[in-house]
């Protein structure tokens, strides 16, 4: 049976993007921007808080870091909580010492579980951020509809519950449906980890306010690289830091950009990592051109700065 | 379905007859950008939907689209800085959608072939009239968009019909990027035309090595030298064909493009014997001067087997 010719058909296939969330601009029209204190690489340290129950239903797909044996997966589940237990704390200690802010998603579920280290983020002056109920609801286009807007609602009355007002947002599995945008933008939500369409913050149109997104990086992503792809803890190090060199030399031509990445508390919060996180903390903490700041604060910055870049002419495109 | 494509001969890698590359150059070296254009709500193929996980898949979406709005940049201004012109795997639509990034490529003379029209459509389940009406419309946009006539072809993610060779050779391609099974060209065995197989490489395309491999930037700038030196020795006895295959969103990224660049410059500065150059020339070259001698050679080696790629039986061992 050959593919019907609707599969031939390209309804979206003109100038720009083929979604309306953003348009399309490469960087290179892109008007330049400063972050404070002139600092050329606004550094995004993202500490995800998740929850895996011992009984996930993994629809439309798994979780990353979800159950894999056969049902009890003490294995997998006691891995999993050992991140929330100690390895946050140790992130904590490290994030404390360098000097460094950073954004914890956290999972709805896990606010009245774990709430000595939600406590503990708070008072050392970190982000916040949702990070939707639980590993196991997954936002995405299949959910019937009126459930997405309930798990959104659901996730913001946690949060209130918990004394807590984020207004960054970040998907289960950073995934989302169609509407998910305008649903959280209509919770209250500004500030969005799960698109990376640019190396700087990008506004995305929803029913309600812009949401910016703010990019964080898949590819120096600590669970992808250390346990997915084996590398080693000097590896994933040296990336990071090449990724802020890199980008601290566009600034002259390019402007400030951003370079996010995450510590999963499982994966970087293990004893046998703590001096890889020391050096990269170290080196960021002690790097003129980097500043150091939240989800939120990117975006905010971003918003002031490209309001006031506005005005002045472009001039950053290579011969 | 065939249990061999009978696409080419088997050719072993020994005492083949040397090929001299224009100007004496030994190794042809050739860099592949695919620039590709990936929707956010692709329909689903039969076989296969357009994303791994459902639409929209923000993150594969967004990580892809960075890669034209940012990687490509900074690729395209370390190639200029090595004087190095690129080929480009062009998902076709994306003249549509992004012709910034096209006319930056024409203006910097490099060449084009297709990669289909969206890397969210696939060929599987294609009849002849639809394979077809992508392979033309290639053709057409590529043409009207650049002023050239595209004569290289790889599939649109990879993915293929049995008709697919026949079909490119009839309209007159001169390659195709789709097969794996030298490191030097190879007439491929159409109906019609006159077709090569391009070396290309999964083993140093960045999909491979930095997503299925899991390799590190420095550990692909080691592999891409040790690439290059091995060929290169190889191309003082006959010139062999390096390719790297590049995408943006992955070898651009800011923690890659570093060690990525030590690479380039390491194959520039060892580039005496080293034709610099893009797939169509060589696959001008070698469809005058080493066609024949490559098919004599199979034929002198009682290798010829004789037929077509996916032709029936009786005719592929009519033909030996």
């Amino acid at each position: 049976m050959p593919v019907p010719d609707a599969y031939l058909a390209y309804p979206h296939r003109a100038y720009g993007s083929d979604q309306k969330r953003y348009p399309w601009r490469p960087s290179v029209d892109r008007v330049p921007i400063a972050w404070p204190g002139k600092a050329a690489v606004a550094c995004m340290i993202v500490v995800p808080l998740e929850f895996h129950m011992l009984n996930p239903r993994g629809a439309p797909f798994k979780h990353p870091g979800a159950m894999v044996t056969p049902y009890p997966d003490l294995r997998h589940f006691t891995t999993r909580d050992y991140g929330n237990r100690v390895g946050v704390f140790r992130i904590l200690r490290e994030l404390k010492t360098a000097g460094l802010k950073a954004t914890f998603p956290v999972n709805a579920a896990l606010l009245p579980r774990i709430r000595p280290a939600i406590e503990a983020v708070v008072a050392d002056g970190h982000e916040i951020a949702a990070y939707g109920l639980d590993t196991d609801h997954i936002h995405w286009a299949g959910l019937e509809p009126g459930v997405e807007r309930s798990w959104v609602q659901a996730t913001r009355t946690a949060f209130d519950r918990a004394g807590l007002r984020p207004r960054t947002w970040m998907s289960p599995a950073r995934h989302q449906s169609f509407e998910t945008l305008d649903l959280i933008a209509e919770a209250g939500f500004d500030t969005c980890l799960d698109w990376e369409p640019d190396s700087v913050p990008t506004p995305m149109k929803t029913t309600g306010r812009d949401v910016i997104a703010a990019p964080l990086s898949t590819e120096l992503d600590d669970r992808l690289l250390l346990c997915d792809r084996g590398q080693s803890e000097a590896e994933w190090a040296d990336q990071i830091l090449e990724a802020v060199r890199f980008t601290s030399g566009e600034a002259p031509r390019l402007g400030g950009q951003v370079v996010g990445f995450t510590l999963t508390p499982y994966v970087s919060g293990q004893p046998f990592r703590t001096w890889a996180l020391r050096k990269v903390m170290a080196q960021l903490a002690g790097d003129a051109a980097v500043w150091s700041a939240t989800a939120s604060e990117i975006a905010e910055a971003w918003l002031s700065a490209s309001t006031r870049a506005q005005g002045e002419p472009r001039r950053n495109r290579a011969g | 379905m065939r249990s061999d494509p009978n696409l080419y001969d088997y050719w072993p890698y020994v005492d083949r007859p040397p090929i001299v590359w224009p100007g004496g150059k030994k190794l042809a070296f050739w860099i592949a950008p695919n620039i590709e254009s990936y929707e956010f709500d692709p329909p689903t193929n039969l076989s296969r939907p357009g994303w791994p996980r459902p639409s929209p898949d923000v993150v594969s979406y967004s990580q892809r689209d960075w890669g034209n709005r940012v990687g490509h940049w900074r690729l395209m201004e370390l190639m200029d800085k090595y004087g190095m012109r690129g080929s480009v795997s062009l998902s076709t639509a994306l003249i549509d959608h992004h012709p910034e990034v096209i006319e930056a490529c024409v203006a910097r003379n490099w060449e084009f072939f297709s990669h289909g029209l969206y890397n969210t459509r696939f060929s599987y389940n294609m009849d002849e009239a639809q394979e077809r009406a992508i392979i033309e419309d290639s053709i057409r946009s590529i043409q009207a968009a650049t002023g050239q006539r595209i004569r290289g072809y790889l599939a649109p993610a990879l993915t293929h019909t049995e008709l697919t060779m026949d079909l490119l050779a009839e309209y007159d391609f001169w390659y195709t990027c789709d097969l794996f099974q030298d490191d030097q060209p190879q007439p491929v065995k159409t109906r019609t035309g006159k077709l090569i197989s391009m070396p290309y490489s999964l083993e140093v395309n960045d999909v491979i090595t930095f997503g299925s491999l899991g390799m590190t930037p420095q550990r692909y700038a080691d592999v891409l030298k040790r690439h290059f030196d091995q060929l290169l020795e190889e191309s003082q006895r006959s010139g062999a064909v390096m390719c790297i295959p590049l995408h943006a969103y992955l070898v651009g990224q800011p923690h890659r493009l570093g060690p990525f660049a030590e690479a380039l410059r390491y194959i520039s500065e060892n580039s005496d014997d080293v034709w610099m150059t893009t797939a169509v020339e060589i696959a001008g070259v070698y469809r005058e001067r080493y066609f024949d001698q490559t098919l004599k050679d199979i034929s002198a080696r009682g290798l010829a087997t004789g037929g077509t790629g996916f032709a029936p039986i009786e005719a592929a061992s009519a033909g030996s």
